[in-house]
């Protein structure tokens, strides 16, 4: 972190800007920009759920407005607890000169008073004063957002990243960032030991770019990754459900216990597990109809529909029935049934990728 | 299950009249009543602890409420005098009511009543705690109110209600006196719906079949058409049991009507009571919740929250019992048995559902309703449990 932060600014992992201009497509509003770009304005947005961008962001105002005026005051408020007067008093210019930032934390939980306050500083905003409005999402002071927008005021969008082909991106841009390159295959090994938290995983990078020499071509192999991470896989309860009705049993088992062993709960796993199956047992009713036609009557989106046909081949009947009346069972033994939740799932486990066959 | 002769309507009097067809239990608890009304221990009389139990719908809280108010009346439960309507509400002071409609009794909520029991009676001449839910009572307020239960003041009754004795704490079983109800006989149920709500008396008949003799239940179909609407539906589902997919559609399907039934149940009250604490709180019409205020109001959508899941695990239990009274008249009808359909309306779809199978079959179909209602009272997700079930009652076509 502290050694990305520290670096001169560049085009970081910012979903929208990295995707927005591969494809050519217009950015939305003019006004948006990457974090790593963001200066001072008088009024600044740093909108969505991801904390690390959102960190990123600031940092980099904050480090701008330090080279301009190395004297500034970086002031912090808390929306939700504010009282009226607060804002004017840290915008108000000072006796000595010099400028002020203020960093507005949980816009989201905003109480009316600020609100108000807010809202009438965007009419007249202080000259030398930067304020930062940090929303993490939600409904809530959308109006405030938006009366900001108008003003033209730039905005930095942090919406979290989720799918892997993103990590990958981001992870890759980080080795960038950080002076250094990494292989395809130790991006993704990276992405698949530590990818659930992007902070993590950007923490992940800047380790290894420390930790390996940058001597030669300082490219960052595979077996290095493997060598610090290797062995961790961070498992989700779908991974294992997508391999126990793919048939595999033994990768299910085994990505199972990599799942229990990274701190998932044996409830969670059943309800992926359930919710698989589920899928499978609806989509077998509609034949040949196009995913799209049968999504609204099956309640799933029209991807999912035709996930599960795929999934389906394989799947009979009774093998279905089989399924279901597994988890079942394993549900009743780790809500308590039972006298050893694990023992339990890695039944339910091995009946559905056996049930696949019958 | 009732037998097809129908029994003459028996007639009790005064607080005693709701008490449907319970002639045995009623006897027991008037005379105590009555031992109650002299002074000094005598025959069959008067206990400190009560233990009603008796099938859901059987009228248990309407027993306890009504000995309630016997023991305050001057002539030992006229129904007329004030003492015995305002015990009947609930609303005198002597009478102190506990229900919940969330899934279990807290150590909070039973607390109060420790003090309670402790003090004589204001007005009446009896304390009267009822506790109608005694069966939701966990280990911790069941056991905080052990000492109160054994012991209480000369002039305190406590009434519990439990569905059988066995859900309640060992413990605390053995400390009251216990009086069983039965399952009303139907003709009972369908003249206390015809007394009381002035239902036709053949929608009445029926209302008092359908639900099992379950009075609260009776009731609902008696007076709400959606409520037979829903019921109609539910009873359908075994019909498109044709292959698993299909179960597992008609497991959604019975889901949302369960959804639906409870939400109309509760969304209404809900909103009303969220209106009712922010008025009281001062916060009424405020577009934001001052922060002040949030942790009550949290805390009343909590308890909502806990309602609407109980609400929910409720209608759900309901529906399949009515699917379980399918499949009996089902087993009635391939045994050849002279008994009374419980869905006579119905009886092309039972026969065709009869044919279709063995009597092997629909006993392991009842089985497996059985499991999936103790499944959802386990706490295993309602919608998997009821996939499982729906699977089970699938109608295999030739393999």
């Amino acid at each position: 972190m502290a050694a990305t932060t520290g670096r001169s600014a560049g085009r970081t992992g910012g979903t929208r800007g990295s995707t927005s201009s591969a494809r050519g497509s217009t950015v939305k509003r003019a006004t948006t920009v990457l974090p790593e770009d963001l200066s001072p304005a008088p009024v600044v947005l740093v909108v969505g759920g991801e904390s690390l961008f959102a960190e990123r962001a600031t940092a980099a105002l904050v480090r701008r407005a330090r080279e301009a005026d190395p004297e500034v005051s970086i002031e912090h408020l808390e929306a939700a607890g504010y009282e009226s007067g607060q804002l004017e008093l840290l915008t108000s210019p000072s006796l000595f000169g010099g400028g002020t930032v203020v960093l507005v934390n949980g816009v989201e939980a905003a109480n009316d008073a600020f609100a108000t306050a807010a809202t009438r500083y965007l009419s007249a905003p202080t000259a030398g004063a930067c304020v930062v409005l940090r929303h993490s999402g939600g409904q809530r002071a959308r109006g405030l957002l938006e009366a900001a927008r108008k003003t033209g005021a730039p905005e930095v969008s942090c919406q979290p990243i989720t799918k892997d082909d993103e990590k990958v991106d981001f992870a890759a841009n980080e080795f960038r960032l950080l002076g250094r390159k990494a292989s395809p295959q130790a991006v993704r090994a990276l992405v698949d030991a530590v990818g659930s938290d992007l902070r993590e995983l950007a923490a992940a990078c800047g380790q290894l770019a420390q930790d390996t020499s940058a001597d030669g071509d300082g490219r960052i192999e595979a077996d290095v990754v493997e060598q610090r991470f290797g062995g961790r896989v961070e498992v989700t309860g779908f991974r294992v459900a997508d391999a126990a009705v793919a048939g595999r049993a033994d990768q299910a088992l085994s990505l199972l216990r990599h799942a229990l062993a990274t701190g998932a709960d044996p409830v969670p796993l059943v309800a992926a597990l359930a919710a698989k199956v589920r899928a499978l047992a609806k989509v077998s009713t509609v034949g040949r109809a196009r995913g799209a036609d049968v999504a609204a009557d099956l309640g799933m989106a029209p991807w999912q529909v035709d996930r599960a046909r795929r999934e389906l081949a394989g799947w009979s009947d009774p093998g279905l029935a089989d399924a279901i009346r597994a988890v079942a069972q394993a549900d009743a033994a780790v809500k308590g049934g039972g006298r050893d939740p694990v023992y339990a799932v890695e039944r339910a486990v091995l009946t559905i990728a056996h049930a696949r066959a019958t | 299950m009732t037998a097809g002769v129908s029994e003459p309507a028996t007639v009790a009097e005064g607080v005693w009249t709701d008490v449907v067809g319970q002639v045995a239990a009623v006897r027991t608890l008037d005379r105590a009543v009555r031992a109650a009304s002299v002074p000094g221990p005598g025959p069959g009389g008067m206990t400190h602890a009560w233990l009603i139990t008796g099938p859901p719908g059987s009228g248990r809280s309407t027993a306890a409420r009504s000995f309630a108010a016997a023991l305050q009346c001057a002539r030992q439960g006229c129904g007329e005098c004030h003492e015995c309507r305002t015990a009947l509400t609930g609303a005198h002071p002597d009478v102190t009511l506990l229900a919940t409609e969330h899934v279990f009794l807290r150590v909070e909520d039973v607390r109060p009543l420790v003090s309670v029991a402790q003090q004589r009676p204001s007005l009446g001449r009896w304390r009267v705690i009822v506790i109608e839910d005694a069966d939701r009572l966990n280990d911790t307020s069941g056991n905080l109110l052990l000492k109160a239960v054994e012991e209480p003041p000369p002039r305190t009754v406590w009434v519990l209600c439990a569905p059988s004795p066995d859900d309640v704490l060992v413990t605390i079983r053995s400390r009251c006196r216990h009086v069983g109800l039965r399952i009303p006989p139907a003709a009972d149920v369908s003249a206390l719906l015809q007394r009381r709500h002035g239902v036709d008396p053949a929608i009445a008949a029926f209302a008092a079949r359908a639900a099992g003799s379950h009075v609260g239940m009776a009731r609902r179909l008696a007076v709400d058409e959606n409520a037979r609407i829903r019921r109609r539906e539910v009873l359908r589902l075994p019909e498109r049991l044709t292959s698993v997919g299909n179960a597992v559609l008609a497991a959604a399907d019975l889901m949302k009507v369960a959804t639906e039934e409870a939400k109309s149940a509760t969304t209404e009250r809900d909103a009303a009571e969220r209106a009712d604490l922010l008025r009281s709180l001062g916060a009424e019409g405020a577009t934001s919740l001052p922060p002040a205020v949030r942790a009550q109001v949290r805390q009343l959508e909590e308890n909502q929250k806990r309602r609407a899941t109980r609400a929910q695990r409720d209608v759900l239990d309901r529906s399949l019992i009515d699917v379980l009274s399918l499949f009996r008249d089902v087993l009635v009808v391939q045994f050849g048995a002279e008994v009374e359909l419980v869905n006579a309306e119905l009886g092309e779809d039972v026969e065709r559902l009869a044919r279709a199978s063995a009597p092997e079959d629909t006993v392991r179909r009842m089985d497996a309703i059985g499991r999936a209602r103790r499944r959802i009272a386990a706490n295993v997700a309602p919608l998997l449990a009821v996939e499982a079930l729906m699977v089970e009652l699938r109608f295999v076509r030739a393999r």
